[in-house]
């Protein structure tokens, strides 16, 4: 046997590398270690990545603007791409439809009309119109030759593209779900911040708040209150109303969590000697024992969105939240509401589709983000 | 241990006490009041009402006075077994209430059971076969159940049904909506059971589940099981006799939770089933500032919950001796 072998000595060095890397990772490069590993949790934030994308560029991925109306084609069902005509493979396109006239139920048909072929362009030119109201463009991600009609989920009852609409909509109800919970998070943080640090009176006063919130059922408290809103506010106005008062009623979990974990850090040495040495209290929280606990609030937050997104559905779609003219995918159900129209018009069921991926998203996402925070894992 | 119910007895009534106040507040909220409501109804066919009659209508009824004296009239009337009067229906609303309440509690307690009973047996079923078939479908079907927004599975589920030729929408057969109680009455209305239970049973049914999953996949690491198995106790026996009673605290705990849950999503699936409970009513209540029946059955609905989490707190305390030492 040689004295000198070179590969076993590679390996080893190799070896006590990686560890000494994982030994020497901060908190933050674990969690991330941990999170990249969770398959589900990649797919759940990929998806998101896509929906909010989606929503930001939502003129651009749109194929119509938001109010664009095909008189000729109302309750369309969807049109469906097509990539072969007679056996032979060309470029994506989408027939034509000839709309008929049931003589029985004088119910209005369209069927696809083989003789009419539309093609559809990738980053073709469709209606003009002005990106985030500033930058006018004409160019859609995908875009179908005139007079053909690209209807990928179908139109509804006054002849609009209902995938436009779930794209412009998606604007209101993702976002209604962060903006709700940075709301929540902040009065969570505050005040069990205060409850948790002082305890005392004042930790028992947010405490029986904190159970009076959690006692109410949620809906009724959330009709009552959103009835009071004036039906003449603009959509901005009702916009933030809805975002405010999802947030009012969902903040006493998170102040829960806040307040456990301050109660379990106050106690330790660390923070016992940054008291003595005369760090503020704000200061104390905020520097020695917030990025101690972050980890938790931002999987508490992350389990949170899902919620407030279930909750504007279900208040748009009693007519309680966002109203037309705004479009959120819970308005957009509102239509679908009834027996008829799910029997005659399946599609315009199709939006909750979105609801539920984004809504299984952001809990596979939670997951993951828990399952990395866990230390002991 | 009497200290210990007697605190938390003192405290379930003192917390209905305050949730009245502020529902009742909430409620006045909107600007305007029913009269209000009425005006503009009249005006929308065409009628004008004076301005004396509206004012003396609102002397009429107390509305002319501050909050807080309406609420101190309603409430000493509440606790006289007199909830106040409906502007809508023209009726009193303890009767109206009547009518409804028994309903409400039934289909709360039946879709409670459902989601226990199925949420339970799930999560056992799917800890102890952990990463098989079975866990997975029950792990996508509830996933799938907890993100979907229970109004639309209702109305899917409706459809379905419809199709399939069953009854749907009302809690009874058109024959039977106003007849006196009977037997064929009562199995009609079992009949039509089975739909909201499930529906709104099924969202509960997921969370129940997957807590239950992870509380007993920790329970069935530990040392004691790990020695019972060794010394050969057979599966059964074994899973009953700890684990699972174990496990059974953080659900039993929590009932008192998921009770808001289910009322809150009975209101909403009740409106698309069009059952006659008071979900339908608290909305139409709301929307028309018809405010004594609306803040009567927001009383209700928060009693409800409130003792619900009596109840579970007293389950959890003759279920778990810990808690009874400390």
């Amino acid at each position: 046997m040689s004295a000198f072998e070179p590969t076993v000595i590679d390996t080893v060095s190799a070896a006590s590398r990686e560890q000494e890397s994982y030994y020497l990772a901060s908190q933050w490069q674990l969690i991330r270690q941990r999170f990249r590993r969770h398959r589900l949790a990649m797919v759940g934030m990929a998806i998101l990545a896509i929906l909010y994308t989606f929503a930001i560029l939502a003129e651009f991925i749109a194929p119509y603007n938001m109010g664009t109306r095909f008189p000729e084609a109302i309750y369309h069902p969807p049109t469906r791409i097509q990539f072969a005509h007679e056996g032979r493979l060309q470029r994506p396109f989408v027939y034509g439809s000839v709309k008929e006239r049931d003589s029985y139920t004088l119910e209005l048909k369209f069927t696809p009309d083989p003789d009419a072929r539309y093609p559809i362009h990738l980053f073709g030119k469709g209606e003009p119109y002005r990106l985030w109201n500033l930058i006018p463009l004409e160019r859609h991600l995908l875009a179908v030759e005139e007079p053909g009609h690209l209807f990928l989920i179908g139109s509804d009852d006054i002849g609009r593209d209902l995938m436009s609409q779930v794209i412009f909509g998606s604007r209101i109800s993702l976002t209604i779900g962060l903006v709700g919970v940075t709301v929540s998070f902040l009065i969570g943080v505050v005040l069990g911040g205060i409850s948790g640090y002082f305890g005392g009176i004042v930790d028992v006063i947010i405490q029986r708040v904190i159970e009076f919130l959690i006692s109410i059922p949620t809906i009724p408290l959330w009709f009552a209150l959103s009835a009071a809103l004036p039906p003449d506010w603009g959509v901005i106005k009702t916009y933030f109303a809805i975002v405010c008062l999802l947030s009012l009623v969902g903040w006493g979990g998170l102040a829960r969590v806040v307040r456990g974990k301050l109660l379990e850090l106050r106690e330790l040495d660390y923070v016992t000697a940054a008291r003595i040495m005369g760090v503020s209290v704000p200061t104390n929280i905020r520097v020695h024992m917030l990025p101690n606990f972050m980890s938790y609030l931002i999987v508490a937050l992350t389990l949170a969105v899902p919620g407030m997104i279930l909750g504007e559905t279900a208040l748009s779609f009693l007519g309680l939240g966002i109203r037309a003219p705004a479009v959120s995918w819970g308005v957009l159900l509102e239509r679908s509401g009834n027996l008829n129209a799910i029997q005659l018009y399946p599609w315009m069921v199709s939006p909750v589709l979105f609801v539920v991926v984004t809504v299984l998203a952001f809990n596979f996402l939670g997951d993951g983000l828990r399952d990395a925070a866990d230390p002991y894992k | 241990m009497w200290a210990y119910l007697t605190r938390r007895f003192l405290y379930m009534v003192l917390l209905i006490l305050v949730t009245s106040m502020v529902s009742f507040v909430i409620i006045q909220l909107p600007a305007g009041d029913y009269i209000t409501t009425l005006a503009v109804r009249y005006a929308a066919t065409g009628q004008v009402v004076e301005q004396e009659v509206l004012d003396a209508l609102r002397i009429q009824f107390g509305l002319d006075q501050p909050v807080y004296i309406q609420y101190f009239k309603w409430f000493t009337n509440v606790l006289q077994g007199d909830l106040g009067w409906s502007f809508q229906q023209v009726r009193p609303v303890s009767e109206l209430v009547a009518e409804r309440i028994g309903v409400t509690a039934l289909i709360s307690v039946c879709s409670l059971t459902f989601a226990y009973v199925v949420g339970i047996l799930i999560g056992v079923v799917s800890a102890v076969f952990q990463y098989s078939v079975l866990d997975y479908v029950f792990t996508i079907v509830g996933f799938l159940g907890l993100a979907s927004p229970n109004f639309l599975l209702a109305l899917i589920l409706m459809v379905i049904i419809f199709n399939a030729g069953g009854a749907v929408g009302g809690l009874y057969s058109t024959e039977y909506l106003n007849a006196p109680w009977s037997w064929a009455k009562f199995l009609d209305l079992l009949k039509h059971i089975p739909l909201p239970m499930i529906i709104v049973g099924t969202a509960g049914t997921a969370g129940v589940a997957r807590v239950m999953r992870a509380t007993l996949l920790d329970e069935l690491q530990k040392q004691y099981v790990v020695t019972a198995r060794s010394k050969g106790v057979a599966e059964i026996r074994l899973l009953f006799k700890y684990p699972i009673r174990v496990a059974l605290n953080p659900i039993t705990s929590t009932i008192g939770w998921e009770l808001p849950a289910i009322v809150s999503g009975t209101v909403i699936t009740d409106m698309v089933l069009q059952l006659p409970t008071v979900g339908p009513m608290l909305f139409s209540a709301l929307v028309a500032e018809d405010m004594f029946i609306a803040s009567s059955l927001l009383l209700f609905l928060t009693s409800l919950t409130v003792i619900g989490t009596f109840v579970s707190d007293m389950l959890l305390f003759s279920l778990d001796p810990r808690i009874r030492v400390n």
